[in-house]
């Protein structure tokens, strides 16, 4: 099965994008380089809204990850609860 | 009679149906042919707009407010990093050469692509894609100012960044990159969405924006680092977009599927090919080195592409023809241009030299099965030459490729001893190729690539003369005359880095990273 | 990082700014962003192949328009727009006007207005999302084909604050809340006989082929008498006296944007008509006609917008234009 993967740049502010995203994920691997982290997963990688507000305390827009956004890999699903990258294949 | 109007929360969905497609209406005192006179000659059928999504669903208002977020953080980083003096903070003065390289080649492909993205944000008839076109062009401006900005710090202090355009439209070695933005500009709207938003943003981007940026930043320099990932991230967006349009043309007409895989060949090849730059940076140009480019390839091209390419199967695409050799190509392609370019060194607005020891031994050992039997003798060769007084400086002048116009300094798929050479009969002249896929390429539109101007033949014409320079006058000294005509100025923007004015300079400003000190 | 000693070594800059920058304001001196930003950034010679798509012009081309000018770079934003201030700022007046549509939905403050006036404003501003969606087309095409940065770049901004407009209209449309008024307004505008002539207009423009000629014909003559007579006449003065108020704070973006803008406009239009006898001549033909014939295709409009005074109001709309349009340097 290939890996799907999301990049963000590595602060403050996606801290709880990442941490929300290996509570969610639980076979996503998370690899730190200088300024980067990057997260593979088998097939199927899930954001939810409600786990990271969770994790801030307070609302967020799924959209707001655009800000810290670095690259990414997979099929994109949106909506207003969660952001999902997968393979059909 | 007053009602109370219920606060109805709308989606995502719902929102952009209304805010895209809704927009829009069959003209009727006006042709509709009249009105889009460019969606229709590549051959390409749609049949229902509609069907193309953008994923992200990005409207007006959210593009606004995500962009002025990302641009407010990052010209904080830039005007810190300027006010405090970061440019002395690089690892080392080579790195600089990275930057001069990037705003000569890189650069001037943001402005084209801000343009041509502009055309195609006109002339598809679809509306969500071409507010997605539109975001794209509006992007790609964003990354020549932020670019332009980020490197004006360095303009101020180190030499081959204060005439970038000038360069790139004159400098032989340039050529590549500009034959690469005027061919796409030069073809059609869905050539183009396909070609760079696909080929180019979707396959081969990565490594360019991610890796090697996270390389930059091992290197200390925070400002680029800042404008390489906050640029990746309105990428993200165009390859999304590229995709989605890749699955919508081959779901809406079976009479897409050739025109769209004879796209997709040619522009990851020619994708490929101009990536050898990046290659090159993510070798030689950054001191402190972090992956090297095969290690990058495997990550960022390799391994997404072949699940992307297994995705796409199911709808009729296989792989570009050119895979297994770019593959193959990562073994070498970095090494083969660094070769080149240093024995031209005196013909480039940037600095080249032979690394270091320790740096040829991290070479060798992220290379195995290539370094230490193909391109280390020769560099160690070099630094002798260059100890004996005697640099390498080629005084020929290189044969390019008549359709990426790359000197032909590429060796056949699998092997590290026989460059590559191609050629072709076209109208009655001899064409010449590194590769056959550039040849194929030429062969699909020779009219259209044999009009190119390569400078190598440009300058053997005496057409890169300044006006009263004559060849057969005594002290005339082509190398020299040629420098001038493209205002690359001897002594300061070319040569090896070693004795450099910016070497000589960067040390006397006591710059540089001690290498005791922690890191990032 | 290693610590430098500032006053030991004097670290001095080579050069203060970009040679081809330096070029356009008057020599190597500190240049602001966006001037480098802009200048010397359009490609111009040497090109390597011509566009498949219209293969009588090279890549960019100054031919494409009948003016003419030395240096596009005249062409100047007086706003200064590069990319990051140009957002920044839109980035702003987004978060006022998601403070006002908080502030009105809130309150049900559009379900509080009066049927008629609801009906009104739906009636007149639905069918302008259309029109704003040709601006957005319109700009591009400058954006696509035009010459030159200074110009380019600035119509790029423009084409997405059109799009913007157009989102807002339907966002207000959406706010409203009563289902088919988006239907609605888009049937009004391809089959009631009031908005054929606006209509009509729109879509001439959509083919005018000569960049210059589109500016005029867009940014000065439509929007110029558009946006006046809507979002002052009619929203600012008319229907807040009716109890619409709740319609001009979600409509507030419209007139700020306008009357910013006009700087730039009639900025772009002094320095085409300065540069040659003949510039002024075509430009100010182009003002003339596409003037008159948007100040007809609004009447009928200006009728459904505000009876009676429509023709008085749209009147004093096309005089303010008039004398922005002779203060630019043109004749009408």
């Amino acid at each position: 099965m290939s890996n799907v993967f999301i990049a963000f740049q590595s602060n403050e502010d996606s801290r709880p994008l990442v941490d929300a995203i290996v509570a969610d994920n639980p076979e996503a691997q998370v690899v730190y380089s200088p300024g980067l982290v990057k997260i593979d997963a088998p097939g199927r990688l899930v954001i939810k809204r409600e786990t990271i507000e969770e994790q801030i305390g307070r609302p967020y827009d799924l959209q707001q990850l655009h800000i810290n956004l670095v690259t990414l890999s997979g099929n994109i699903d949106e909506d207003d609860d969660q952001f999902t990258l997968s393979w059909k294949h | 009679m007053d009602k109370r109007v219920e606060k109805n929360k709308h989606t995502l969905h719902d929102l952009y149906a209304a805010m895209t497609h809704d927009l829009h209406w069959e003209t009727t005192y006006q042709p509709m042919d009249k009105v889009f006179p460019h969606d229709r000659y590549e051959g390409i059928k749609v049949h229902d707009w509609e069907k193309w999504q953008d994923p992200f669903r990005l409207t007006s208002d959210a593009y606004w407010k995500f962009q002025g977020e990302k641009e407010k953080r990052l010209y904080a980083v830039v005007d810190a990093f300027a006010q405090n003096n970061g440019q002395l903070g690089v690892s080392d003065g080579r790195y600089v050469n990275l930057l001069k390289l990037f705003i000569q080649a890189i650069t001037p492909n943001e402005y084209y692509a801000h343009r041509s993205f502009a055309q195609v944000g006109r002339s598809l008839r679809g509306d969500a894609l071409r507010i997605a076109t539109q975001m794209k062009s509006a992007d790609e401006l964003r990354h020549f100012q932020n670019q332009t900005h980020a490197i004006s710090n360095f303009n101020k202090y180190f030499n081959g960044m204060h005439h970038a355009p000038q360069w790139f439209d004159h400098a032989w070695y340039l050529s590549v990159s500009k034959s690469f933005a005027e061919d796409a500009f030069s073809a059609g709207p869905f050539e183009r969405l396909i070609g760079l938003s696909f080929g180019f943003d979707d396959l081969l981007t990565r490594p360019l924006f991610a890796s090697l940026m996270s390389a930059v930043a091992h290197n200390g320099d925070l400002s680029a680092v800042s404008v390489g990932f906050t640029a990746q991230s309105d990428t993200s967006r165009h390859m999304t977009m590229g995709q989605e349009a890749v699955k919508f043309l081959l779901q809406q007409d079976a009479a897409n599927l050739t025109i769209i895989q004879r796209w997709i060949d040619k522009w990851f090849w020619r994708s490929y090919r101009l990536m050898t730059f990046a290659a090159m940076m993510q070798d030689y140009m950054v001191p402190k080195r972090m992956m090297s480019w095969k290690e990058g390839w495997d990550m960022f091209v390799q391994k997404p592409g072949e699940a992307l390419f297994a995705e796409l199967a199911q709808l009729g695409l296989r792989k570009p023809k050119g895979w297994e050799q770019a593959c193959d190509g990562k073994h070498h392609i970095s090494h083969q241009a660094w070769n080149a370019y240093y024995g031209f060194g005196h013909t480039l607005a940037f600095h080249t030299w032979v690394p270091e020891i320790a740096e040829l031994d991290w070479l060798s050992q992220k290379y195995p099965d290539s370094f230490d039997r193909w391109y280390r003798p020769r560099l160690e060769h070099y630094a002798q030459l260059h100890a004996a007084g005697q640099r390498l400086n080629n005084q020929s002048v290189p044969m390019q490729c008549q359709t990426c116009q790359f000197p032909l300094i590429f060796t056949e798929q699998g092997s590290g001893r026989w460059t590559a050479y191609r050629e072709t009969q076209h109208a009655g002249e001899t064409f010449h190729f590194c590769s056959d896929h550039c040849e194929e390429i030429f062969s699909n539109e020779p009219e259209k690539y044999s009009q190119a101007n390569l400078a190598s033949h440009q300058i053997l014409q005496g057409q890169c003369y300044n006006a009263g320079v004559q060849e057969n006058t005594a002290g005339f000294d082509r190398q020299a005359a040629v420098l001038d005509f493209c205002q690359i100025v001897q002594g300061h923007d070319n040569g090896d880095f070693k004795n450099s004015e910016d070497a000589l300079n960067f040390e006397n400003w006591g710059a540089g990273q001690d290498p005791q000190e922690a890191q990032l | 990082m290693t610590s430098i000693d500032l006053q030991a070594k004097e670290i001095k800059p080579t050069r203060n700014t970009f040679t081809h920058v330096a070029r356009y304001i008057g020599g190597d001196k500190p240049a602001t962003r966006y001037q480098e930003a802009t200048f010397g950034a359009q490609p111009t010679q040497n090109f390597h192949y011509r566009p498949t798509w219209d293969p009588k012009y090279e890549l960019f081309d100054a031919s494409r328009s009948a003016i003419k000018l030395a240096d596009w770079y005249v062409l100047k934003d007086p706003r200064q727009y590069y990319y990051a201030t140009w957002t920044m700022t839109r980035a702003r007046q987004q978060e006022a006007v998601e403070a006002n549509y908080h502030f009105v939905e809130a309150r049900g403050l559009l379900g509080r207005m009066s049927d008629e006036v609801r009906a009104s404003a739906c009636q007149v501003l639905m069918p302008l999302r259309h029109v704003a969606w040709a601006g957005n087309m319109n700009n591009c095409f400058i954006a696509a084909y035009g010459y030159g940065t200074a110009l380019t770049a600035a119509t790029t901004f423009h084409s997405m604050d059109h799009l913007g407009i157009a989102q807002y209209l339907t966002r207000l449309g959406l706010a409203v809340d009563e289902p088919g008024i988006l239907d609605a307004g888009k049937n009004d505008w391809l089959n009631d006989p009031r908005w054929q002539v606006l209509r009509r207009l729109v879509e001439d423009t959509l083919v005018i082929q000569d960049p210059m000629e589109m500016f005029v014909a867009q940014n000065l003559a439509l929007d110029g008498q558009l946006y006046p007579l809507i979002y002052g006449s009619y929203v600012d003065e008319h229907l807040t006296l009716k109890g619409g108020t709740a319609i001009a704070m979600l409509t507030s973006f419209m007139p700020e944007w306008h009357d910013e803008c006009v700087r730039w406009v009639d900025a772009v239009i002094k320095a085409a008509a300065a540069e040659s006898p003949e510039n002024k001549v075509l430009m100010s033909d182009w003002a003339k006609v596409w003037s008159d014939r948007v100040q007809a295709a609004l009447a009928p409009v200006a009728e459904i917008a505000l009876g009676e005074h429509g023709q008085a109001a749209l009147q004093e709309t096309r005089e303010v234009l008039n004398a922005r349009t002779t203060k630019a340097g043109l004749t009408l």
